[in-house]
């Protein structure tokens, strides 16, 4: 068993292999630099440096988003074709997830993973370990970072926030959460390729023709269609 | 023991996903289309009044396997018989386009296949050599949503654009015609339909620009047009649609056919190729045989499923330049604003 995992939902571009209990091959980068132009060559190399060949994999594990709408649809479109044309199943993890997943293990509490979503939103979901495997106890969302936080200070246990954009909303986290609030550290903030293979190793593939990102939110033109038909229909 | 040298058959699987059409073909020798599948997301966009980008590359993402698995099934093919992939790399909507290119490379990768970037417009144009053989030197007129250009061809793979519009695409115009004139999107085959039944007895200007240019410009005619309408209405006149249409067609084709025709002389081609969604025209494809019945360039007009975006055409083209031994690697991206002279090599 062979799993290949693609993640290019933000800024990190992860590719890992995995055996059934060992990562073979991981490839991590934080930079801002295009992602179509490099997920192939990384994946290849990833490959044959592993010496691994397309038709050694035996699945493939895809970050489905929330993030980047290009981000995301550019690792699911490859994730897509790889799985159809080699015939082997594919199944989607939440980006969010990927990130509580490698530092809520050990952390006693919750974990709220986060990508800056401009304008003082975030895309974050709440996530906990219980006997050793991760559970969402909130889904994904994207909200004020200022009402999240204060929507957490119901909670009565720590929350350990993680992502490379936390810089942009620590300040405001604090100032609602105080010491309530944990922030992981520099090395645990990209989202670790082998943790998504991990993640979808062991659950059923989704129908591949269906798959599609999680986007969170309708496309902007959609969502000020719908806004203006009800509006056209309340009058 | 005799030696049989067997010339195998070439099988080129096309993509396309430039705009909002999702469409997966496969060619077979260059010329005869053994699967051509188009998904066409228009009935999405109807409701925004043209193609919202965001939405086109969430349709792309939803339909490319499954446009891929009946490709394949319709040619009774498996991979290890294609010989090469041929996809769209612009221009185009950049977000639409990286689905195509991003499965294109997923499929080489997997397969080993050698991967062929496409111009979108050498892909119109060689939707023609589905219907015949090309004949050079030659010269095709391109006219879509977003392209009006006269494009000469001294051998395969060689593009030369001798002129092209200097702002509205011939089908932008169009468009925006038909909006004026309160009809649905897309609004091209409306006034179509209208002219056919209209007058062209309103007085509307035609670009030509300087001597000798073989340059377009629509704008002008487009603004003329909208004037028209709001100076009836202001005069409580009422001008009847169809001969609105009718003229506004008229002054368009005028300018396309009369451009085409003396680009035809002065460069001595043998064969004029129609290309683009606005072959479509009624209009202009009559008035196309009319001006070339007489003359020895053999004029060809493509069938209408090969006029508007295909990936039939895509793969045609991509049959040619995989002989060239044009190839891109992995890291192959998606380029919205591509020159059509990449393939002059
Ligand atoms: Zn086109």
């Amino acid at each position: 068993m062979k799993v290949l995992a693609i993640d290019t939902s933000n800024y990190t571009l992860g590719i890992a292999i995995i055996d059934e209990e060992k990562v073979i091959g991981e490839y991590i980068t934080n930079v801002k630099k295009n992602h179509s132009i490099r997920v192939m060559p990384a994946i290849e190399m990833l490959l044959k440096d592993c010496n691994l060949t397309p038709n050694d994999l035996t699945k493939i594990v895809v970050a489905e988003g929330p993030g980047s709408y290009t981000g995301v649809r550019i690792g699911v479109t490859i994730a897509k074709t790889l799985a159809w044309t080699l015939k082997i199943p594919l199944v989607g993890v939440s980006s969010l997830e990927i990130l509580a997943a490698a530092v809520g293990r050990y952390f006693p509490g919750a974990v709220s993973p986060l990508f800056d979503a401009r304008r003082g939103q975030i895309y974050t979901g709440l996530y906990q370990y219980e006997n050793g495997k991760i559970k969402t106890v909130e889904k994904d969302q994207i909200l004020q970072s200022k009402d999240w936080a204060k929507q957490l200070t119901n909670l009565s246990q720590p929350v350990l926030f993680v992502g490379n954009d936390l810089p942009l909303h620590r300040e405001i986290i604090v100032e609602e959460m105080g010491e309530q609030a944990r922030f992981a550290e520099l090395t645990e903030l990209n989202p670790r390729p082998s943790e998504l293979a991990f993640l979808g190793m062991n659950r059923d593939g989704e129908e591949v023709h269906n798959f599609v990102p999680n986007y969170i939110r309708l496309a902007e033109a959609e969502t000020k269609w719908i806004e203006a038909n009800q509006a056209k229909d309340s009058n | 023991m005799g030696e049989f040298i067997m010339e195998k058959d070439q099988y080129i699987l096309g993509i396309e996903t430039s705009c909002d059409e999702t469409a997966v073909a496969i060619i077979k020798n260059g010329r005869e289309i053994v699967a051509n599948v188009v998904a066409s997301q228009i009935e999405s966009h109807k409701r925004f009044g043209g193609v919202v980008p965001e939405i086109a590359s969430r349709h792309h993402v939803e339909q490319l396997t499954i446009v891929l698995e009946e490709a394949m099934s319709q040619a009774k093919l498996e991979f290890k018989d294609i010989d090469g992939i041929a996809v769209t790399e612009g221009p185009g909507l950049v977000g639409a386009l990286l689905i195509g290119v991003n499965a294109a490379k997923a499929l080489s990768f997997a397969h080993q296949i050698p991967l062929v970037p496409v111009h979108h417009i050498a892909g119109h144009i060689y939707a023609n050599r589905l219907v015949t053989e090309m004949k050079f030197p030659l010269l095709s007129l391109v006219v879509s949503g977003g392209h009006t250009e006269l494009v000469y061809m001294k051998e395969h793979g060689h593009f030369e654009v001798i002129g092209e519009t200097r702002d509205d695409a011939a089908g932008e115009a169009y468009d925006k015609v038909a909006r004026t004139l309160n009809m649905p999107y897309p609004g091209g085959p409306h006034i179509d339909r209208l002219a056919q039944v209209g007058e062209p007895s309103i007085n509307l200007p035609r670009a030509w620009l300087e001597e000798g240019s073989y340059d377009f410009s629509f704008s002008g005619l487009k603004s003329a047009v909208i004037n028209t309408v709001h100076n009836a209405e202001q005069r409580g006149e009422t001008i009847k649609p169809e001969d609105l249409a009718a003229s506004f067609q008229e002054s368009v084709i005028d300018v396309l056919v009369t451009k085409t025709l003396k680009a035809t002389e002065e460069y001595k081609v043998n064969q004029v190729l129609l290309a683009g969604g606005v072959a479509a025209n009624k209009g202009l494809r009559n008035r196309l045989e009319e001006a070339f019945g007489e003359s020895n360039v053999e004029l060809v007009i493509p069938p209408l499923s090969l006029c508007t975006d295909n990936a039939a055409m895509i793969a045609a083209a991509g049959s040619i330049f995989f002989e060239k031994g044009q190839r891109a690697g992995l890291n192959l991206n998606a380029n919205p604003g591509l020159d059509i002279t990449i393939h002059n090599q």
